[in-house]
């Protein structure tokens, strides 16, 4: 597989995507969107790193393997986010006696 | 060619394959750090958001285009190698160079001015005035946990930078003594591949840091 010459075209294509999408980010932070601000930001720069790795990082025309390493990276540091907030946000749920709490739990008489 | 591949091909495979590789040890290097933040901007949701809002959102975003402009002359510059244009590609080397010298001057201006704010927790942390205003509602010392993350991530990455300006002027001294070839830009393509990935680390800080809770 020898890598293909991209013409310039598609490079400057897709940095005006980006730039777009730049401008797209910052304007939708001065909308009130409520929770969804955030999902929007993330969402953008999931798009805007697509763009990168496929076109200026040439996933596109890169082999298979390459591939597979690229989604296992991201797939394992999806796995490191989902298991530690899944952590934080289930603390809370099955109140336990805290041993390093500063109020003593009550004595019996 | 080194004598150890079949072809041209396999070894181009090699070296794309060797850098991702690294790249994929660095994603896991910032998504610790990434997922720390997560759980403290959780946690802390008001004073992230009172932090964010003390960076200045025009500047963040003026160098998140300046940083994108040097991904497309860093790839630019791959593509002239690959044709064999020496003139081009040692122009768009420099170009991708002093693009990232206007995002790190950019920088450190804005570290500059946390300092005249004086948000830099532990070193200068005295919020006064307008910027006590918005860190107050969410709690000063989870605002100054902020201010650790803000410059943890943009300090590493500022790193990052750094190590790949180095690496570029090394690439425009060996293309200056005419190294490399159509055949033989793997240098060229590998660095090209790291400062992408610099370049996406900033494009999700910059939401992560600027963006938070909106500017309504």
């Amino acid at each position: 597989m020898s890598q293909p010459i991209v013409p310039q075209k598609t490079y400057l294509l897709v940095f005006l995507c980006l730039i777009g999408l730049t401008v797209l980010t910052t304007g939708v932070a001065f909308i009130d969107l409520g929770p969804f601000n955030t999902v929007a930001a993330l969402a953008i720069a999931f798009c805007k790193m697509l763009l990168v790795i496929l076109f200026f990082m040439g996933v596109r025309y890169s082999s298979g393997l390459v591939r597979v390493i690229v989604v296992a990276a991201f797939f394992w540091f999806a796995l490191l986010v989902a298991f530690t907030m899944s952590d934080y946000h289930t603390r809370s749920w099955t109140p336990a006696p805290d041993a390093w709490s500063t109020t003593a739990p009550p004595t019996h008489p | 060619m080194a004598h150890q591949f079949e072809d041209l091909d396999q070894q181009h495979e090699a070296d794309t394959l060797g850098i991702w590789l690294f790249l994929v040890t660095e994603i896991m290097f910032f998504g610790g750090v990434f997922a720390a933040y997560a759980i403290y901007r959780w946690l802390y949701f008001a004073a992230f958001a009172g932090g964010s809002h003390i960076l200045d959102i025009k500047l963040g975003a003026a160098n998140t285009i300046v940083l994108l402009g040097s991904s497309l002359t860093m790839v630019l510059a791959v593509r002239s190698a690959q044709v064999g244009n020496r003139r081009a590609l040692i122009l768009f080397l420099v170009a991708t160079m002093i693009l990232g010298g206007v995002f790190l001057g950019v920088k450190a201006y804005e570290y500059n001015q946390k300092f005249v704010e004086h948000v830099v927790p532990s070193l200068d942390w005295a919020p006064e005035g307008e910027a006590l205003k918005l860190l107050a509602p969410g709690g000063l010392d989870h605002a100054q946990l902020y201010f650790f993350f803000y410059f943890a991530m943009t300090g590493l990455h500022a790193i990052h930078m750094i190590i790949g300006m180095g690496l570029l002027l090394w690439l425009v001294l060996r293309a200056r003594k005419d190294d490399f070839t159509p055949h033989y830009f793997a240098p060229v393509e590998v660095v090209g591949l790291y400062w992408h990935f610099v370049d996406i680390v900033w494009i999700f800080l910059f939401p992560l840091l600027y963006l938070i809770g909106g500017r309504y």
